[in-house]
């Protein structure tokens, strides 16, 4: 019991972050037409790229003999620039079809 | 002054994934919020490289590997994301966010070696958040190359017997695995423990994976795309790092409601999803399906064009079919040679058509098709019975009239399109083979059902032909 306090009140602002940011992350998305759940789930999957913060420490703190880090630290900032890079892109691919859409709309009421 | 803006830095990226995702949920300022995320994440990336300081105030080294890795995945991630095609969206979506997952593992991989390297006595809180890390981000990793493979075409359903039994066990050993690690153990041991540990990791993320049916895997991959988020989450614990904090807690959350929403969205429980997969309910689909055995009638593509051309309204639902045979140019030059003959045409839509909700609007809207022409589900319903020719392009599972009469089908519950109200309908499949559900259709065997075979394009462009002779 005593090392759950102690945890508790260490991390007490940790806690609180990620306590608020469920709460946050479900009132953001709550009613969302489903025509938009897939780029939806596109822009979170760009977000949580941001791993890639975790990848650059790891490589930048690795030290310049140790080569098995060196590497696997390499890989990981790749794999985590892919993730926000391509998660980014891939996003705005599909919304632009959207955008395109909406002109169209736009274009039916002028008529 | 510099942790001062490395910490402002941060903030700023926090505020604007929590507003770019709220404006990624209405569509007119959806793809201004992409950007606006994106921003902040290069903010909080350029602020890192140059700002960030470990305890004893060093900052980063290595900063050729980081640069050159950052412009590798840079130039690949731009060149795969613009290169893909528009039907191939969804694998893309799941192969990114298996490189986040992978991404997340190695993190742990390599701290965990750091631990070991540096000796002392690691607090278990920190050696909970590695692990978590690492069990998440491969299990996350490896499900989405599974999913990614699946929606590719190149790994076919399958189910071990006593799949949920292995699956799990596995999960209970991952679980043990992780509160044996922690309970005290260093050097050799530790290290043998966590790669048995990444192995098992690997394999359930597979076997989770793989008996999930096709026509599910925008679900998983929703679900798995929240797995990553709190991989990136634990990676923030690690580091207490706030942006990765926020930023995986929020995708974690938002992923989550996301892959229920989709769930209703098809009037079926996440549950249902990854236990209930469909491939395990075939016997009791089969069984309360006897009905839908029975003789089927093919029609001729001239039979077919002469109806088309002959009739008054003519409603296309697209599905799957269309989007693997890439026949939405074609399908719009059906639809435009139809309207010069007078008739009226128009797309029914159903929500979860395709692999991915608005999966279907996308392919139309590339073919330059109408946005009026789109008729939502609740919209058309009610007009098939003014409907002379339903034509039914790859679709099967949401028109199937089972999930309205069977209770016993795993399906039972979806709204469909109710085409069975028009005068006709057309079917066009590859075969009679069942849809990703793998469960009958009963209304391929009713009386006004007739069956078109052959690939969506092939047999658009000669239904084409044939109305152009005529």
């Amino acid at each position: 019991m005593d090392t759950l306090f102690q945890f508790f009140s260490e991390n007490y602002d940790m806690i609180t972050i990620v306590i608020l940011s469920i709460f946050l992350g479900i009132e953001v998305i709550s009613r969302v037409p489903s025509v938009l759940h897939t780029p939806l789930m596109s822009g979170a999957n760009a977000i949580h790229g941001v791993v890639i913060i975790g990848a650059i420490i790891v490589m930048g703190q690795a030290e310049s003999d140790n080569y098995l880090a060196l590497i696997l630290g390499f890989l990981a900032v790749i794999l985590g620039t892919l993730n926000v890079v391509g998660g980014f892109v891939v996003t705005d691919r599909m919304l632009e079809m959207f955008s395109k859409k909406k002109e169209k709309i736009k274009s039916i009421y002028s008529k | 002054m510099q942790n001062f803006i490395l910490y402002l830095s941060y903030l700023i990226g926090s505020i604007t994934f929590i507003v770019g995702l709220k404006m990624l949920s209405h569509p007119e300022t959806a793809r201004k919020g992409n950007l606006v995320a994106a921003v902040g994440m290069t903010i909080a990336i350029i602020a890192t490289i140059f700002f960030y300081t470990d305890s004893d105030g060093n900052h980063l080294s290595n900063y050729i590997w980081i640069f050159v890795g950052l412009i590798i995945g840079s130039v690949l991630g731009v060149l795969m994301a613009k290169k893909v095609q528009m039907t191939a969206m969804p694998q893309m979506v799941s192969l990114f966010n298996g490189m986040g997952g992978a991404c997340a593992a190695i993190i742990s991989i390599i701290e965990i070696k750091h631990l070991i390297h540096h000796g002392g006595e690691p607090s278990s809180l920190i050696l909970l958040t590695i692990l978590l890390g690492l069990v998440i981000g491969t299990i996350s990793f490896f499900g989405s190359m599974i999913a990614f493979g699946k929606l590719n075409g190149n790994i076919k359903d399958k189910t071990l017997p006593a799949q949920q039994v292995i699956n799990l066990g596995l999960l209970a050993i991952i679980i043990a695995l992780i509160i044996v690690i922690i309970g005290g153990f260093t050097g050799i041991a530790l290290i043998t423990l966590f790669w048995c540990l990444l192995i098992i990791s690997a394999l359930y993320g597979v076997l989770f994976v793989m008996p999930i049916g096709g026509a599910d895997m925008p679900v998983v991959i929703s679900l798995l795309n929240s797995f990553t988020g709190v991989a990136a989450a634990c990676g923030g614990f690690l580091y207490d790092n706030p942006v990765m904090l926020t930023g995986g807690i929020l995708v974690g959350s938002a992923g989550t409601i996301l892959t229920i929403l989709m769930c209703n969205a098809m009037n079926r429980s996440l549950v249902n999803v990854i236990v209930g997969a469909f491939g395990g309910n075939k016997s009791g689909a089969s069984s309360g399906d006897s009905a839908a055995g029975g003789a089927y009638k093919e029609i001729s593509l001239s039979d077919s064009a002469v109806l088309m051309a002959y009739s008054k309204k003519v409603v296309i639902v697209p599905g799957y079919g269309l989007a693997v045979a890439q026949a939405q140019h074609t399908c719009h030059e059906l639809e435009k040679i139809l309207e010069e003959k007078g008739v009226e045409v128009c797309y029914a839509i159903h929500p979860v058509a395709g692999r991915m909700p608005g999966h279907m609007n996308v392919l139309l809207a590339e073919a330059d098709v109408s946005y009026d022409k789109l008729k939502e589900m609740e919209e058309i319903n009610p007009e098939f019975s003014q409907t002379d020719v339903v034509l039914i392009l790859g679709a099967n599972d949401v028109v199937n009239p089972a999930a309205k009469s069977d209770p016993a089908s795993p399906i039972y519950g979806m709204p469909i399109l109710e085409v069975e109200n028009a005068h006709h309908v057309i079917v066009n499949k590859r075969s009679m083979k069942p849809g990703y559900a793998g469960i009958e259709n009963a209304l391929f065997f009713q009386p006004k059902t007739s069956m078109l075979f052959g690939d969506a394009k092939k047999v658009l462009q000669d239904l084409v032909s044939e109305l152009k002779n005529m």
